[in-house]
């Protein structure tokens, strides 16, 4: 009796009322498999990452260049691999390279980025000396009150180096008395603060060129910046895979686009066969 | 006085700190030096509180027999004296981050992987939401569909492969980026200042105390 | 690799794998692991602040301070610190319902310094600056003087789609006629725009999840290189 009553489910129907759980799977294991390849072949570099390439390139050996590092572990697979490739470009151009962070996570993640920087063949003949050719300052709290105050007085912002160190005992801090003081700034961010506030305070208020490395979710939000304001932006994975493949750095932005290939694919088939679905129905229920 | 005194101290930060745009010599820039540091501190203690008051939440949910799922209120408390006895007694005072140490330790094996997880989540909901909900009911929804596809497809490199007979600088992958110079910059400017006109009238309406909700009630 | 790193190496895996059960259904170990990482971030922010921010601004400053009570010169500019030391704990009252009022000052404080200070850097880069991208000039013209066509008709659409967008966001006058059509069009922009937000957020989550999956396969089962 029950059986009677109750109407039977098309295809569709049963489609729409499928399991989310039978989605999650499906994108688990649609994920793993293209771990196991590599891409073949160049991707085409966008105007924004030949820029920011053209931009850093531009800078002479030498340069003192701030690094800022403002996101959290979360975002390490898109923002680790740009901020090891720009480390990289950095100690190939042999800037004298001050870190800094104002995510409290931002320094260790810089210095786990630092360490796998130096793991580069090009570079283990490379004697450098912590405090004077690099320094870490460690993380700062208050946001733009940390760029209002770097404006003016970068020691006293940064008493101690990421180590505790006092800055006045570190040569390379000799001379920086603020932002001016510095040749470029390079932004690895994933939000607040990040992008956005260096834009307002370092490069509106106190002129300093810069380019950023940022987060697929925020590129959108930032790329009206680009032009006058950022000299150059790596948008998401993609900006990073670009990057390590125009500065000849191939790392693990580019071993992850077979598997962004594959999720957008899945994504997008998700999305034609929900929109089939729905209008069969909907068709079937008008009928 | 209780609303009062915050008001004017609301209103005499916000005028010294928008004079310094203009003056940056004494007294202002001096002043909002100062003001920085204070602000820093403060965001130090606010953090602080916002911890505190976990403990003081998490302790009272553990004692309650009445909750339901009251022993979690342990782990959380047991979580947090973990990391702050380790990163205040064991890891080398100031020099805590420093890599060995065994808040470090504690950072790459226990804070990472959870904090890296609870994000990866989101990309299992974005696919099920976009499986349920994003329909093309209209044409707006099917310009903003086709401008996804094109983007996801031109941003992934299988975007190119799939149509590689078409000549270049008519792929998918130009398509992408012909989106994201143009049509999409002009949305995005269009929202920034809108968004940005907000917020100074909201700035403007803190200053001068006429929004005063953050003070909470009497 | 010493002992001490595989078993944190199978720790975090097991954190991983434990957060991701809740994708079956919630559970006690997700729950676990949720408490877990609650406790543990609220105490790592607070150990980072307090060693890279409340020593150096305060503690340090205060110190020299008291010193120099020892020294020819008094350091009296240090117990600057005392007022910032002060409102802080004022802001820490909030815990108590009582004297909760008193954290009104220091928040007061912070509201009027953000306010203060965000007023006039969005009105400089995200107006100003802004107008002044989406205002150039329209005719393109190559180096050798030739009409350039895509060019010009790309940055008529920029500006005339920004000028749309924000006429849509107009809303103190009703979308009809001209104003409409207009309006109507700065939407199709939107729509453009938030359809290249959609694709960019899938593609930075599956990012996220792509660095997980690699950990497990690579450096915890070592299926992968």
């Amino acid at each position: 009796m029950a059986d009677e009553q109750t109407p039977k489910l098309s295809f569709w129907q049963k489609m729409l009322a499928i399991d989310r759980r039978a989605i999650f799977a499906f994108i688990f294991v649609a994920l793993i498999f293209p771990l196991f390849f590599e891409i073949s072949q160049e991707i085409p570099v966008s105007n924004d990452v030949r820029m920011l390439h053209e931009a850093l390139e531009a800078i002479p050996d030498g340069a003192l260049v701030l690094y800022s590092f403002d996101y959290d572990p979360p975002s390490a697979p898109e923002l680790q691999p740009m901020a090891i490739a720009v480390i990289k470009a950095g100690l190939r151009k042999k800037w004298r390279m001050v870190y800094i962070g104002l995510w409290p996570q931002g320094p260790i993640q810089c210095d786990m980025a630092f360490r796998d920087a130096m793991l580069d063949e090009r570079f283990k003949d490379l004697k450098l000396t912590y405090g004077t050719d690099y320094v870490n300052l460690g993380f700062q709290s208050g946001n733009e009150a940390v760029m209002q105050r770097m404006g003016s007085d970068i020691p006293g912002t940064f008493p101690r180096d990421f180590r505790g160190t006092p800055v006045a005992q570190l040569p390379i801090m000799n001379g920086i008395r603020n932002l001016g003081n510095f040749d470029f700034l390079i932004n690895i961010s994933s939000g607040y603060p990040g992008t956005r506030e260096w834009v307002q305070f370092g490069v509106d208020r106190f002129g300093l060129p810069m380019v950023s490395g940022s987060t697929a979710v925020q590129t959108t939000e930032v790329s009206p910046y680009v032009g006058r304001q950022l000299k150059g932006l790596m948008g998401g994975m993609r900006g990073a895979a670009e990057y390590e493949q125009i500065s000849n750095n191939p790392g693990r932005a580019l071993k992850y686009m077979v598997g962004q290939s594959v999720a957008h694919v899945v994504v997008i088939f998700f999305i034609i066969v929900g929109n089939i679905a729905y209008f069969a129905t909907r068709k079937r229920n008008q009928g | 006085m209780r609303r009062e005194i915050p008001t004017a101290i609301a209103f005499f930060i916000g005028v010294v700190c928008i004079f310094q745009f203009f003056i940056p010599h004494w007294p202002f820039g001096t002043l909002v030096d100062t003001f920085s540091v204070w602000f820093q501190i403060l965001q130090s203690f606010a953090i602080w509180l916002g911890a505190l008051n976990l403990i003081k939440v998490s302790l009272e949910k553990s004692l309650d027999k009445r909750t339901h799922d009251r022993w979690y209120g342990w782990v959380v408390m047991a979580a947090f004296t973990l990391i702050f006895v380790v990163g205040m007694f064991f890891s080398g005072g100031r020099q805590f981050q420093e890599p060995g140490s065994e808040f470090d330790y504690l950072y790459r094996h226990l804070f990472t992987p959870l904090s890296s997880t609870m994000f990866a989540l989101l990309a299992f909901y974005v696919a099920s939401a976009s499986y349920r909900a994003f329909r093309a009911r209209t044409r707006e929804a099917t310009l903003l569909l086709i401008a996804a596809f094109i983007v996801m497809l031109g941003r992934a490199p299988i975007g190119d492969q799939m149509i590689a007979f078409v000549p270049e600088g008519y792929r998918l992958s130009d398509m992408a980026s012909w989106i994201m110079t143009y049509p999409q910059i002009a949305g995005q400017r269009a929202i920034m200042i809108g968004i940005a006109l907000g917020i100074i009238s909201a700035s403007m309406r803190l200053i001068l105390g006429l929004e005063r909700s953050y003070l909470g009630s009497e | 690799m010493s002992g001490w790193e595989i078993f944190g190496i199978w720790l975090a895996a097991l954190l991983t794998l434990g957060i991701l059960t809740f994708l079956y259904k919630d559970n006690p170990f997700y729950k676990f692991c949720e408490a877990f990482y609650v406790g543990l971030s609220a105490g790592y922010w607070v150990v980072s602040y307090f060693w890279q921010n409340l020593v150096p601004y305060v503690y340090d400053p205060l110190k020299a301070g008291i010193e120099s009570f020892g020294a020819t010169t008094i350091l009296w500019s240090q117990f600057l610190a005392i007022a910032p030391l002060v409102l802080g704990v004022m802001m820490l009252a909030r815990l108590v319902p009582s004297v909760g009022w008193i954290s009104r000052w220091p928040l007061a404080f912070v509201v009027g310094y953000t306010a203060g200070l965000r007023m006039i850097t969005f009105l400089q880069s995200n107006v100003m600056t802004q107008l002044q991208n989406s205002v150039e000039p329209v005719v393109r013209m190559s180096a050798s003087g030739e009409f350039m066509f895509w060019e010009t008709f790309n940055v008529l659409l920029v500006t005339l789609g920004t000028f749309a967008g924000l006429l849509y966001f107009y809303f103190s006058k009703e979308h009809k006629g001209a104003f409409g059509t207009i309006s109507r069009i700065g939407t199709w922009f939107l729509m453009v725009t938030f359809g290249a937000a959609f694709g960019y957020t899938v593609m930075g989550r599956m990012s996220l999840l792509i660095g997980r999956i690699d950990f497990l396969m690579a450096d915890w089962l070592h299926i992968i290189r």
